[in-house]
């Protein structure tokens, strides 16, 4: 069995664990362990996960980095994210540790915490117990439990009612090491009631070795809360991303993620929405460009449970290659979520004929006053849009890359940070162009 | 300029021109008349190179060069122009990079350096002027959201941002009111020179009282059966095409 290497790992190390994180992660441990011991890693006989045989990912030999030994550069330096400027607080993960920069963060207004998840846990402990491990549904996903049972430390991000952070901030996520690892990361993000923040959060490899990552994110949008949450996943093709995004809003509360792969391995984003406030909304947004042996796929589930709310979902896929990619969006509209408007969209370019796409929405409705509609497409690039653009003398590869990008507008369009929308716009040209150079000029993917 | 010699093509399996004969010089304008399905569209994809259209037999020489087997792209950069019955939407990517692709991919098929980017912008504004183009649609996706006419005037404001050297107007007419003709057509008069040539698709006579033909062609079931001057044209708006048809038309 996979689980056994890990189960007993955590046995083994479980003192080590406990000694290099805090007592609010700590306490969480055996109660993840047992769900874990009874769920395990998801594999393809699950329905949810028919196209994403997640255990065997971690069928290999990975090592784990439970002592938090210290990354002796300075990833300031060491690293230039694709997405400069966008930010003026900028916090940097690695792997699954918070990177202590010199300076502190400056300039946030009064009552904010950004930084290390451990040392939230113990400045904050009201607002860390409230939420930590209590947003995600461990035993409805196995890689949130295995998450829970590992996690030492990570990113929180606190605003208290009523303020507002006006400028972005952004997270860099950094994988480094020197053999094949596991990195299990964590990200808590709570807004208070009437707060207003917008976090983005990139991902980036330093080093030419495997990692399988989870990342476990939780967050809580209070009463007219506003959280604006933009992931751009820039990995190398030796990693597999296991994002499980869970996400509690109160009435009125309005919260917007956007989750760009620009690049990667094999990755499987699971978000989960619970609108339990009336007159929440929120907006989905997923945007993946894969080629060669990539593999996408998203899983979207939005859990209407109080009348008058609106979701909207856009998910967008290109495909080349022998790239694969799935989309699975569930909506549930509970009994009492009259009024409820949902909408989900999913869109997939295919442009070559061992490239495969498998999409499923799935829509279970127990109240009858609600409007929902779902759209699905898969196709290849418009004929006659081609010709028409070739007719005015653009050639025939210019007009496939202008309706390429043309393709994944709307879902960079749905990001509300301008700097941001141009910024990835270029990226997104440069990598269907085949120019997508590694930020750090590690050039591990080119 | 262009000489078009017994062409032949085939639409899924179906033969649409039966042997065309076309010949047409520096500073002539040539409508092409006809009834629906004799193939005046079929020819217009023809000459701008749709992929959809299969040449079975003849020529079409341009400036002396065989355009048959030249990608569309090539055939613009060599200076032809399609303006489209239906103008495709294209949805995401805007007037201005369309435009900018465009005017820059000719530019480098005559191995020119890119325009830069303050010409370029006046240039569209010149031109957009002369069509009396709303700044808003250019700023939207290609034709995407376009009312009929706005979408014809569009085709216009390409031809005026492109300066090609022959022109193939497709029922450019089609769709549009009397004043948005009238605009369109003047801004077509505006740009003829004696070096350019435009051939007008068209099902009426109403556009041809504003942009004024050298010559007359009535194109049925794939061939031209009838070829003359301006005065053709009137006679086809008072007499239709029945008898023209009748004539040729095997019992």
């Amino acid at each position: 069995m996979v689980e056994q290497q890990y189960t007993d790992l955590f046995e083994q190390y479980r003192g080590e664990l406990d000694a290099n994180s805090a007592e609010g992660l700590n306490r969480h441990r055996d109660a993840a362990f047992d769900i874990f011991r009874q769920t395990g890693f998801p594999s393809s006989v699950q329905e949810d996960y028919r196209r994403s045989d997640i255990v065997r990912r971690f069928d290999a030999d990975l090592g784990l980095n439970l002592r938090n030994i210290p990354v002796p550069v300075n990833p300031h330096e060491a690293f230039r994210c694709n997405v400069p400027d966008i930010s003026t607080h900028t916090f940097i993960l690695i792997n699954d540790r918070y990177y202590d920069s010199a300076a502190p963060a400056e300039g946030l207004p009064d009552g904010v915490f950004a930084g290390s998840l451990r040392q939230f846990a113990e400045a904050y402990p009201a607002q860390f117990d409230a939420h930590y491990a209590r947003i995600a549904d461990m035993a409805g996903d196995g890689v949130a439990a295995y998450n829970t049972m590992f996690a030492r430390d990570g990113f929180a991000l606190y605003v208290p009612a009523n303020v507002e952070v006006e400028k972005p901030l952004q997270l860099i996520n950094i994988l480094h090491g020197g053999v094949d690892l596991n990195v299990n990361r964590r990200i808590l993000i709570i807004a208070g009631e009437n707060a207003r923040v917008k976090l983005l959060v990139c991902d980036h490899t330093a080093d030419d070795v495997r990692f399988v990552v989870t990342q476990v994110t939780e967050m809580f949008a209070d009463t007219s809360a506003r959280v604006d949450f933009y992931e751009l996943e820039d990995n190398s093709e030796k990693v597999t991303r296991l994002s499980s995004l869970f996400c509690e809003q109160r009435g009125h509360s309005e919260v917007v993620t956007d989750s760009i792969t620009l690049h990667n391995g094999y990755t499987r984003n699971n978000c989960r929405f619970r609108l339990s406030g009336k007159h929440a909304a929120t907006h989905v947004g997923g945007l993946a460009i894969c080629d060669k042996k990539q593999h996408i796929d998203s899983f979207a589930f939005l859990d209407h449970a109080m009348p008058g709310c609106t979701s909207s979902e856009l998910f967008r896929n290109v495909l080349k290659d022998e790239a694969t990619g799935a989309f699975c969006g569930k909506i549930r509209v509970r009994t009492d979520a009259q009024k409820t408007q949902a909408y989900q969209t999913n869109r997939n370019l295919v442009l070559s004929d061992t490239a495969r796409m498998f999409s499923r929405p799935l829509l279970e409705i127990y109240a009858d006053d609600v409007k929902c509609s779902h759209g699905l497409t898969t196709g290849q690039l418009d004929e006659e849009a081609l010709f028409y653009m070739r007719a005015r003398g653009i050639s025939r590869e210019e007009a496939r890359l202008l309706l390429m990008t043309a393709f994944t507008r709307d879902v960079v369009d749905m990001i509300r940070i301008p700097a941001l929308r141009e910024q990835l716009t270029t990226l997104i040209d440069k990598r269907f162009r085949g120019e997508l150079t590694h930020c750090g000029n590690s050039g591990i993917y080119k | 300029m262009l000489e078009i010699k017994n062409l032949h093509a085939v639409v899924e399996e179906k033969e649409i021109l039966k042997g065309i004969e076309l010949k047409v010089n520096e500073g002539e304008i040539h409508a092409i008349m006809g009834p629906n399905g004799s193939g005046k569209s079929t020819l217009s994809s023809v000459l701008a190179g749709n992929p959809k259209f299969e040449v079975t037999r003849g020529s079409i020489l341009f400036k002396g060069r065989e355009l048959l087997g030249m990608e569309p792209e090539d055939r613009a950069c060599e200076g032809i122009f399609l303006s489209f019955q239906y103008p495709v939407e294209i949805p995401g990517v805007s007037m201005v990079n369309f435009m900018r692709a465009a005017v820059n991919a000719r530019r480098k098929y005559r191995n020119e350096a890119p325009l830069p980017a303050s010409d370029f912008l006046k240039l569209m504004r010149d031109r957009r002027e002369l069509l009396g183009m709303d700044s808003q649609l250019v700023n939207r996706s290609v034709n995407e959201g376009f009312s009929g006419g706005e979408k014809k005037k569009n085709e216009i404001f390409q031809m005026a941002m492109i300066d090609p050297q022959l022109s193939i107007l497709d029922e450019t007419d089609s769709g549009l009111d009397i004043d948005a003709l009238r605009v369109v057509a003047a801004g077509v008069n505006r740009l003829r020179t004696k070096e350019n040539a435009i051939i007008l698709i068209t099902h009426y006579q109403r556009l041809l009282e504003y942009i004024k033909p050298d010559y007359v062609h009535v194109l049925y079931a794939g061939q031209i059966v009838k070829s003359g001057g301006p005065e053709l044209a009137l006679e086809l708006e008072r007499k239709g095409y029945d008898w023209l048809t009748r004539a040729v038309t095997p019992e």
